[in-house]
C-alpha cells in the first residue's frame, strides 16, 4: 500500500478496452479520502488539463488524456454499510466486482450492472451505464441519491437530485467532464438467493425477436438477446434472447438452499498477451462460433437456475478476452434509435451481415424511459452493441454509413463505447448537449476537465 | 484527436504543393477530418492545391513555410495546433532533389541542397515532434528514398541526404514510441511526379498515390519504415549487399 502523500507518478500509454488509440499521461494513483492531494495535483496539471480514470473498460478514448494528468482514484478499504432501505455509499473507486462480494452474501444487488464486473463505480455514473433491466429500472444514474463531487476550484460539493441537481445530472453520463467523483450513495436491490431464474429461447430472425421482446419483456426484470450478425438472407438476426430475475428461495435445488447467498465468482483462464497479430478472430473463427453459440441455446427452456456471474458477466471468466483481436485491437459499436424506427435497425444489420466484417457479441436490448440527465444515452428504443475487429477492411465506410442510418432516424452513440465518430454525430444525436455545456462551463471555466474524448468530439466549448 | 480507425481529424502537411504529400493527404481524408494544413514556401501554387481539396466540412489552411528556416518551425507547428488543436499528423515532405551534375560539383549548391533536405527536415521534425510528444498521441511520416539506401554516384549529395535523414529517424523515431508518437520513414523508389518531370524512369517506377497507398497502411500497421513499391525492400536488400565492382557497373544513372 503506498503511503497517502507518496502518490505514483508515471507517463504511461493509456487505451480503451479496445485496445486502440492509445496515448500518453501523467498517471497518478489517489485514494478517494485524499481529495486535498487530489485537488492539488489537478490544480497543477497543465494546458492539457485532467481526467479521472477507473477500470479503462470504456471501449474507446474516454478515459484517456494525451499529453495530460489522468488521476486514478482508489476503493477504501473500510467496511461497507448498507442502510435498512438498501442505500450503500461508497469511494468511486470500488469496483462492481468487490462491492458485489461484499453486498451479495448480505441479500443485496446492484441495481444496475452491464456485462462486465469490472467497472468502477465512478465509472458506472460517468458513463450512466445501463443493463439487462433498462426497460422496467432504467439506469445507474436513476438509482443514485447522491455524490460527492470534486470541482475543477477545488472544492469538494455534494449533489444530488435535490441539491444543485442540474449539475448532478450533468454529472450523470458526464463521462468524467464536470468534475472528479469521490463517494457515491445508491440504492441497492434486495435479493433472496444469489441466483437467476432464466428462460431462455431461440428466436429464428430479427422481426420475430423484436416482437418477442415487446410483447414479452415487461414479464421479466432482466432481458437481452444476442443476435448471430453473420447470419443472411432469411437467417437475418437469428438469435438467442435471455430473460430472467433473481430467483426466490423455494426455486433453488436443495442442495442450494442451505446457502443460498452464496457468490464467489471465479476467472477461469485468461488470456496471454501472446496473441498472433492478427488475433485469433476473423470472419472465419467469428462465422463458426456464431453457428455453434446460436445451435447450442435451447429452442425454449424455462425456469433454469443460473449463477449471477453466469447470467450477467460471461465474459469475466476470461481475463483480457480483448487480447484475442491482435495488435490492431476492437472497436465496439452502440447505438439506439428510438421506437418506431425498427427500419433503421433492420438496415444496420442488413449491411453489417453483408459487410463481411464479422461479430461475435452482438446484443439487441429495448430500452425503456430515459432519466434527466442531458447526455445520457439511454432513451427508449432498440439498442444494439457489436465488436468488430480494429483491421476489418473498410471498417471505416462502413461504420460512417451506419452513423448516417442511426443519425437519420434520430438515434445516438453511446459515448462510453465510441473510438470512431465525429462532433456532428453527437450534435446530432444529444439535442440537450448545449444545456450540459453550460452547466458544466459553469463549474469548469477554464476547461481543467479534458479527455481524448472531448477533444475528438468536441464535448467542450472550452479548453485551457 | 484521431479515432480508432486512425482517420487523422487535423493534417499538417510541410511541404504543401508535394505530389506524394498531396496524395497522401488526399488518401486519408475521411468524414472524420476536419482541418488540413498545407504550409509551403510558394503560397500562391499552395492556394491552388487547397482550393481543389476544399470542401464543406474541411477547412483548408494554406501557411507560408521556409524549409531553410529553422528558426520559424516551431512557431509554424504550434500556429497550426494553437488555431486548429491537436494535430493528428504531420507530413514532412518538402526535400529538393536537385541535379546531381551540379551538386556533387559545386560546393554551394551542395550546402543549400543540405540545408533543406537534412538541416530543415532534421529541424522540422523537431519541431514537429515536440508538439506530438506534448499531445502524448500522433503520427509523423517522414518522406524519404530508395536513394539513401545505398547512395549512387549519379546523385549523391541528394542521396546522402536521405541515408542522413533515416538515420535520424530511425533514432529519435525509437525515442518518441514511448511517448504515444509514431515515426515513419517512407521510401519510394522512383515516383512520377513534378520532381521527377522529363527524367528517366527507373525500374519499379511508381505513382503519387500508390505511395499513399503504401503510406496508409503502414499508419494503420504502425510501420517504422515502408517501401513504396513494397517489392523494392527486397531489390534493395539484394542491392544492398552487392559487391562494390559490381554495383558500380550497374547501369543506374
Amino acid at each position: 500500500m503506498r503511503p497517502l502523500s507518496a502518490p505514483a507518478t508515471s507517463r504511461r500509454l493509456l487505451s480503451g478496452w479496445g485496445l486502440t488509440n492509445p496515448t500518453t499521461a501523467d498517471t497518478r494513483e489517489y485514494p478517494s479520502a485524499d481529495s486535498a492531494a487530489i485537488a492539488s495535483a489537478v490544480a497543477e496539471a497543465g494546458e492539457r488539463g485532467a481526467l479521472a480514470r477507473g477500470l479503462g473498460r470504456s471501449y474507446g478514448d474516454a478515459a484517456q488524456n494525451g499529453g495530460g494528468l489522468v488521476v486514478r482514484v482508489t476503493g477504501a478499504d473500510d467496511a461497507v454499510e448498507i442502510t435498512p432501505d438498501g442505500v450503500v455509499t461508497v469511494s468511486a473507486g470500488t469496483s462492481l466486482d468487490d462491492l458485489l462480494r461484499i453486498v451479495v452474501p448480505r441479500g443485496w444487488f446492484v441495481p444496475v450492472t452491464p456485462g462486465t464486473r469490472f467497472v468502477t463505480v465512478g465509472g458506472a455514473v460517468a458513463c450512466d451505464i445501463h443493463g439487462k433491466n433498462h426497460h422496467l429500472e432504467g439506469s445507474f444514474g436513476s438509482h443514485v441519491v447522491a455524490l460527492t463531487l470534486l470541482l475543477a476550484s477545488g472544492e469538494v460539493v455534494t449533489v444530488s437530485p435535490a441539491e444543485r441537481p442540474e449539475l448532478f445530472w450533468a454529472t450523470i453520463g458526464g463521462m468524467g467532464l464536470t468534475g472528479i467523483v469521490l463517494e457515491a450513495s445508491f440504492r441497492l436491490l434486495p435479493i433472496a438467493t444469489s441466483r437467476m431464474s432464466v428462460d431462455t429461447g431461440r428466436l429464428p430472425d430479427l422481426d420475430a425477436l423484436m416482437a418477442e421482446m415487446s410483447e414479452g419483456d415487461d414479464r421479466f426484470r432482466y432481458s437481452v438477446a444476442w443476435i448471430d450478425l453473420v447470419a443472411k438472407g432469411r437467417h437475418l438476426g437469428r438469435s438467442v434472447l435471455t430473460r430472467g430475475d433473481h430467483a426466490a428461495l423455494d426455486q433453488l435445488a436443495p442442495a442450494d438452499s442451505s446457502s443460498p447467498l452464496e457468490y464467489g465468482p471465479r476467472q477461469l483462464v485468461s488470456v496471454p498477451p501472446v496473441v498472433p497479430p492478427m488475433g485469433v478472430l476473423n470472419h472465419a473463427t467469428i462465422t463458426a462460433f456464431n453457428e455453434f453459440w446460436y445451435r447450442k441455446a435451447p429452442q425454449r427452456r424455462v425456469g433454469e437456475i443460473q449463477g449471477i456471474a453466469q447470467f450477467f458477466h460471461p465474459l469475466d471468466f476470461v481475463g483480457s478476452w480483448n487480447r484475442l483481436y491482435g495488435t490492431q485491437g476492437m472497436v465496439q459499436y452502440q447505438f439506439v434509435v428510438p421506437l418506431g424506427e425498427e427500419q433503421a435497425l433492420r438496415t444496420v444489420v442488413e449491411r453489417l451481415s453483408s459487410s463481411g466484417a464479422a461479430s461475435f457479441l452482438a446484443v439487441l436490448k429495448r430500452f425503456g424511459e430515459s432519466n434527466d440527465a442531458p447526455l445520457g444515452f439511454p432513451r427508449a428504443g432498440w439498442t444494439l452493441a457489436l465488436d468488430l475487429p480494429g483491421g476489418s477492411r473498410g471498417l471505416g465506410d462502413l461504420l460512417h454509413g451506419l452513423d448516417r442510418v442511426v443519425l437519420d432516424a434520430g438515434g445516438r452513440h453511446y459515448l462510453a463505447k465510441d473510438a470512431h465518430t465525429t462532433p456532428d454525430a453527437v450534435r446530432r444525436g444529444y439535442p440537450r448537449l448545449d444545456e450540459w455545456r453550460q452547466v458544466r462551463d459553469s463549474v469548469d471555466p477554464t476547461g481543467r476537465w479534458q479527455s481524448d474524448l472531448s477533444r475528438r468530439l468536441g464535448l467542450t466549448t472550452v479548453s485551457a | 484527436m484521431q479515432n480508432a480507425l486512425g482517420e487523422p481529424q487535423t493534417i499538417l502537411l510541410l511541404g504543401g504543393t508535394s505530389d506524394i504529400g498531396v496524395a497522401i493527404v488526399r488518401r486519408l481524408l475521411s468524414p472524420t477530418t476536419r482541418t488540413v494544413v498545407l504550409a509551403c514556401r510558394d503560397t500562391a501554387r499552395g492556394d491552388a492545391v487547397a482550393a481543389g481539396l476544399r470542401h464543406d466540412s474541411l477547412t483548408v489552411e494554406v501557411v507560408a513555410f521556409d524549409g531553410a528556416d529553422a528558426a520559424s518551425h516551431s512557431a509554424v507547428v504550434e500556429g497550426v495546433a494553437a488555431r486548429h488543436g491537436d494535430i493528428d499528423l504531420v507530413v514532412v515532405a518538402f526535400a529538393v532533389l536537385g541535379d546531381g551534375a551540379v551538386t556533387s560539383r559545386d560546393p554551394v549548391a551542395a550546402f543549400e541542397l543540405l540545408q533543406v533536405n537534412v538541416s530543415g527536415t532534421v529541424s522540422a521534425t523537431i519541431a514537429a515532434a515536440n508538439r506530438l510528444r506534448a499531445q502524448g498521441h500522433g503520427s509523423i511520416v517522414l518522406l524519404s528514398s530508395v536513394a539513401g539506401e545505398r547512395v549512387r554516384a549519379a546523385n549523391p549529395v541528394y542521396g546522402g541526404s536521405k541515408a542522413g535523414v533515416d538515420g535520424f529517424a530511425q533514432g529519435l523515431g525509437d525515442g518518441l514510441a514511448a511517448d504515444g508518437v509514431h515515426l515513419m520513414v517512407v521510401r519510394p523508389g522512383f515516383v512520377h511526379s513534378a520532381m521527377t518531370a522529363g527524367l528517366e524512369p527507373a525500374p519499379f517506377a511508381t505513382t503519387p498515390e500508390h505511395v499513399a497507398e503504401c503510406v496508409a497502411r503502414g499508419l494503420r500497421g504502425r510501420r517504422r519504415m515502408v517501401w513504396a513499391p513494397g517489392v523494392l525492400r527486397g531489390v534493395f536488400m539484394v542491392l544492398r549487399h552487392l559487391p562494390g565492382a559490381v554495383w558500380r557497373r550497374l547501369p543506374l544513372g
